[in-house]
């Protein structure tokens, strides 16, 4: 669908009155402290009266999934549109209404392989918040190196027996149920592979939290146990995502997805706020540092222009089927050197671990956090590996 | 507006490609004027050409005979004359000659335009004192004489400044040399009398002037704008020629790294295609990470640009920073897995090193580009 210049801009003037009407200032702050993030769910609970305002207004609107179609819980957007709501929710500071594993992951995956019951189900209830997700994908002895993963499902006619265990599974401590990859044939390494749905309240599955060097743990390690999956929740609604032992397909499709969220390329021009404010807080920077954090400026702006143009392009399928991984390799590595040049501009302030004034050391937790950035969703010396072979065709690669 | 070419543009692209492909090749015109010592170091016949093609036109308005596109267009035809590091007048001439004109009088347009529509005339671009870009500086003084101006002092790295039938100067009428205001520009022709021209050849073959004005007499017709006016039109220009150089440095940067991932592909060593070493191929990744990025940078600058954004001076400066950081990745990643025959002269790689350092320097490197940013975010 094409739209006139005008359409778009009286869409933009709806979107802004909307947004004037129902986004409260409390929710245009930055967010701050983690429960400044709702992530729907069975358990969730509301932080205060504007987040929840918010969250019913978005969810009612279809704008937590706004480029979703209507019948899944969206708001059926045009990618131009969508732009616009982007665009304006940026304007004003707007946070996220709901933030979801199942919008950014499992979302896009169930729209490409799931069933049409699977999607009326699972996508509604992502859209309205009212499922959590985790993603079992990482195991001990399978980090890089994802697809030798052991986790095993038996086959026992009407359900799987699954045994096996997970790692750096986030929030899977908070999560309602699990899209898990699950080896279903020994005798084929890729083709032996099912991408499952299962709650995470069965009988057999545990969870650990894993303490980080961050003093944070989002991240578990999850077990299964003689986990019984049924092979099916109802008519049309298999427990797995495409055909069974082809999970792969679909894992790597949802990669893509992952690595672009983790890319930050939807991160706008969020940056060059750092110069200015150490300079603020210090008066006079040291030149060497000045330049430093003007060449980060150079690359950070750099990169936005490049989210925003990969972002355009993915919408209308013009994207390299295998640019996330650039995207994911260069925004990684940009918000590591981020936060070493905050630390920088901290200097002391910054190494204060629980104070008060520093929020709980939260400078110095979100600087040890970026460190995982370069390694979760696909390291990236992966990430160069696979441009190297899928971009540049280069040999043996 | 999407940050990826409209099917007009995606034409266009292809148009130059292929234009500069055949016409601009390395073989047919850089290697061509270079081994014949051209006292211009690029060929009129190729100008005249790309005058047919439309480009020579291409910024300027319909009514003045131009093509009426913006700086995405000629962003375009840069990024092509950069991947064939083809030596022409289109980025002065085209790009920051052509945006101070279209500031001057009906007058001005009608003595100069139609020559550079028809690919008959050059023109260079007066605005370097000294070895570095810093236009914040201009000490180069036009005083009142009668009812014209005479021109003192003396710019250097004027490109192809010998071979322009009129040069673009800009020069102080009022105030201290670091003074903002006070900055008139001065359409001056090629016969000026006190005008004299120290022609050199630079790292890339191309031509430049360091150029004296020894009391040139100017009659009033010659100001491009307002007398005093000068900063707003010269601002203009060189976020123009800025966002134009970064998108040819772009074109450099690709035009190095196709090479370099080509010969990858190629040569063998221990048995083996170099291309299979997981160490080259890192490195081959990386630089294309970063070449993509810069494009990326350079369109949306020329966007900005287009639809005349307050964020185009910023964004003008990060583009040319990032390129002139990215296009030198390129260069020096590209002679180094090239190996020996990469510092050979019969190999092309080394010209792109060439062209990259002489594109660096113009209209500012990394580092004045760098200062910039800081400066606009508030450091």
């Amino acid at each position: 669908m094409s739209h006139s210049d005008g359409d778009l801009e009286q869409f933009r003037e709806q979107t802004r009155a909307w947004l004037e009407a129902n986004c409260p200032p409390e929710m245009r702050e930055p967010v701050r402290d983690d429960d400044d993030v709702f992530w729907g769910g069975r358990n969730a609970t509301f932080k205060n009266d504007a987040q929840k305002a918010w969250f019913e207004a978005c969810r009612d609107k279809g704008y937590t999934v706004p480029a979703w179609p209507k019948e899944y819980g969206g708001a059926g957007l045009t990618p131009p549109q969508a732009k616009v709501l982007r665009e304006e929710m940026a304007r004003i500071n707007a946070r996220s209404p709901l933030s979801s594993f199942g919008i950014w992951m499992l979302g896009p995956a169930l729209l490409q392989f799931g069933t049409e019951e699977q999607k009326q189900r699972f996508l509604n209830e992502i859209a309205r918040g009212e499922i959590r997700w985790c993603q079992g994908y990482s195991e001990p002895g399978s980090g890089s190196d994802l697809v030798s993963l052991q986790t095993f499902g038996e086959d026992k006619g009407d359900h799987w027996v699954v045994n096996g265990q997970k790692i750096w599974t986030s929030y899977a401590d908070k999560a309602d149920w699990i899209f898990c990859l699950v080896r279903t044939d020994k005798a084929d390494k890729y083709r032996g592979i099912t991408f499952m749905l299962f709650d995470m309240a069965s009988q057999g599955v545990s969870t650990k939290p894993i303490l980080l060097i961050s003093g944070n743990s989002p991240f578990c390690e999850t077990f299964f146990d003689d986990v019984s999956v049924p092979k099916s929740y109802g008519e049309g609604i298999p427990a797995q995502v495409g055909e069974v032992n082809r999970g792969w397909d679909v894992a790597k499709y949802l990669l893509g997805h992952e690595r672009e969220m983790i890319s930050g390329a939807d991160g706008g021009e969020r940056t060059a706020a750092i110069g200015a404010a150490m300079k603020r807080s210090v008066g006079e920077l040291d030149p060497v540092l000045r330049a430093e954090l003007a060449q980060f400026d150079v690359d950070a702006l750099a990169y936005a222009c490049m989210g925003e143009k990969f972002l355009d392009e993915v919408k209308v399928g013009k994207a390299h089927p295998a640019q996330p991984n650039m995207m994911k390799y260069a925004g990684t590595e940009l918000n590591k050197r981020r936060h070493e040049l905050m630390m920088a501009a901290g200097g002391s302030r910054a190494l204060e671990w629980d104070s008060e004034e520093t929020d709980g050391g939260k400078t110095a937790r979100n600087w040890l956090r970026t460190k995982a950035n370069s390694i979760e969703g696909g390291t990236s010396e992966v990430m160069l590996n696979v441009i190297a072979k899928r971009i540049l065709e280069l040999p043996g690669a | 507006m999407p940050l990826y070419y409209d099917d007009d543009q995606a034409m266009l692209a292809d148009t130059a490609s292929q234009f500069m492909g055949e016409e601009g090749a390395i073989g047919k015109q850089l290697r061509h004027w270079r081994d014949r010592n051209c006292k211009d170091g690029f060929g009129h016949g190729l100008w005249k050409q790309m005058a047919e093609m439309g480009f020579t036109g291409i910024l300027l308005p319909e009514a003045d005979g131009g093509l009426g596109m913006g700086h995405v267009e000629a962003g375009i035809v840069l990024e092509e004359i950069g991947r064939n590091l083809t030596p022409s007048p289109f980025l002065t001439s085209s790009v920051l000659a052509a945006s101070a004109l279209t500031e001057g009088s009906d007058d001005l347009r009608g003595r100069w335009l139609p020559g550079l529509i028809a690919g008959d005339s050059v023109f260079a671009v007066a605005i370097d004192e000294g070895g570095k870009h810093r236009p914040e500086r201009i000490a180069t003084r036009a005083e009142k004489s009668g009812n014209g101006f005479r021109l003192s002092g003396r710019k250097d790295f004027v490109v192809q400044g010998a071979s322009a039938d009129m040069l673009v100067v800009a020069a102080r009428t009022s105030g201290s040399d670091s003074d903002a205001d006070g900055i008139t520009l001065f359409a001056v022709p090629k016969d000026a009398s006190g005008m004299n021209h120290e022609a050199v050849r630079l790292v890339d073959s191309s031509m430049a002037t360091h150029t004296s004005f020894d009391g040139v007499e100017l009659d009033g017709d010659a100001v491009i704008g307002e007398v005093d006016g000068g900063r707003t039109i010269l601002n203009a220009m060189l976020m123009a020629g800025r966002v134009g150089a970064a998108a040819e440095g772009v074109g450099v940067a690709r035009g190095a790294m196709d090479m370099t991932v080509d010969y990858l592909k190629q040569r063998k060593q221990f048995g083996k295609l170099i291309g299979e070493f997981q160490a080259l191929q890192h490195r081959a990744a990386h630089l294309y990470s970063e070449v993509e990025i810069a494009r990326a940078a350079v369109v949306k600058a020329a966007q900005l640009l287009d639809s005349e954004s307050e964020r185009a001076d910023l964004m003008a400066s990060v583009a040319k920073a990032k390129v002139a950081k990215v296009a030198g990745l390129a260069v020096r990643e590209g002679v180094q897995m090239h190996g020996g025959i990469g510092m050979t002269d019969e190999y092309d790689i080394g010209l792109f090193m060439k062209r990259e350092r002489a594109l660096q320097e113009f209209l500012g490197d990394q580092y004045y580009h760098a200062g910039r940013v800081a400066e606009l975010n508030g450091y």
